[in-house]
């Protein structure tokens, strides 16, 4: 268990640059989400590079460093969290707007062009989308890193790494 | 000018296609990969789309990191064995059907370069271009077609997204609920 423990991440040149880089990393992800509607970027592109904070925290402090900072509940609750919102905006747009998917708030509030706060649903359907993608990338990366091929009884069979959790 | 750039970084990306499907080595089949993603997302860029060419980019590096992880700690990371001799030939015929067809359709494809949307002033494009800005408050014309007048399209490519994340949690998932009544034997 020991020696499993000392090869767990990378080596100390890998951390040291995760330690420094991962703050910029993760802003650089939210504002290409939050300036999707002035400037090339959106939550698809946003999400995809906040996942990837966590999976450079993943890959170079191991995974528990990481679910530490972002538990595998959590990320299935903003991943579930960032659908609803993104489909609240959208049938909000009936009752106030009339069709789905109406700018109801561009609409009602018009409000000045090349401005963070402009555009109406536009920015929460982008933060919607960057939630949703970047919690389920996480996710999914999660689940692949546990799986291993292991040889029992000669035959090839997908285990996981993961402890089971023991009732207390 | 940018043809001749986009023409090469093409021949780039078919030379790397060629050599991932060729080699036998796991490892250096997803870097080939990983570099004509890279190509393609400098295409992207070429031809005017940044939006484009950043998504590109970004989901390309996260593939090749999770196809890395994937293939690097499996014990299967060659691949050996013959082609299969069926293979090679439906792939020879499907090329061979797709030149003949292409010599008589590429022809009929508006030039290089050239937006088709423009032909009519009553197109969808050109009213986007033109009301984009004062219709939806946004600047990024394609944020603005894809979240305020498409928005129904990225609402089913969510969806898919969500369905498919879903299913790969549920295969995936480390242990099944019913078997955690069989914790307490020790």
């Amino acid at each position: 268990m020991t020696e499993k423990n000392k090869t767990v991440g990378m080596s100390l040149v890998v951390q040291t640059v995760t330690r420094w880089l991962k703050g910029f990393i993760f802003l650089y992800g939210v504002y290409i989400v939050l300036y999707g509607h002035l400037s090339p970027g959106g939550g698809f592109p946003g999400g995809v590079i906040i996942a990837s904070t966590f999976v450079l925290l993943t890959l170079s402090f191991g995974k528990e460093r990481s679910l530490g900072k972002l538990g595998k509940l959590l990320a299935s609750e903003l991943d579930s969290l960032g659908a609803l919102l993104f489909l609240l905006v959208a049938a909000t747009g009936i009752v106030w707007g009339g069709t789905f998917f109406s700018n109801f708030i561009e609409r009602i509030a018009p409000s000045r062009h090349f401005h963070l706060f402009s555009a109406g649903v536009i920015p929460l359907c982008n933060i919607a989308i960057g939630m949703k993608v970047g919690a389920s990338l996480f996710m999914i990366f999660i689940i692949l890193a546990v799986i291993r091929v292991k040889e029992i009884n000669g035959r090839r069979k997908l285990i996981t790494t993961e402890k089971r959790r023991t009732k207390k | 000018m940018i043809e001749i750039l986009v023409g090469s970084f093409l021949v780039f990306m078919i030379i790397g296609a060629l050599i991932a499907l060729e080699t036998s080595d796991l490892l250096s089949s997803v870097i080939s990969v990983g570099a004509v993603g890279a190509a393609m997302s400098i295409c992207f860029l070429l031809v005017g789309a940044p939006d484009i060419a950043i998504t590109q980019m970004v989901v390309e590096i996260l593939s090749l990191v999770i196809l890395i992880r994937a293939t690097i700690r499996r014990d299967l990371t060659t691949i050996d064995g013959d082609r299969e001799f069926f293979g090679l030939m439906a792939t020879l015929a499907m090329i061979f059907v797709f030149l003949v067809l292409g010599f008589y359709v590429f022809p009929e494809l508006p030039r290089f370069g050239t937006p088709s949307m423009l032909q009519s002033s009553q197109s969808p494009a050109q009213h986007y271009l033109r009301n984009g800005l004062k219709e939806t408050g946004a600047a990024n014309i394609v944020t603005a077609v894809i979240l305020d007048y498409r928005g129904y399209d990225t609402l089913g490519e969510a969806t898919v997204l969500f369905t498919s994340i879903l299913g790969a949690l549920a295969i995936l998932r480390v242990y099944s609920r019913k078997k955690k009544s069989h914790d307490g034997k020790k």
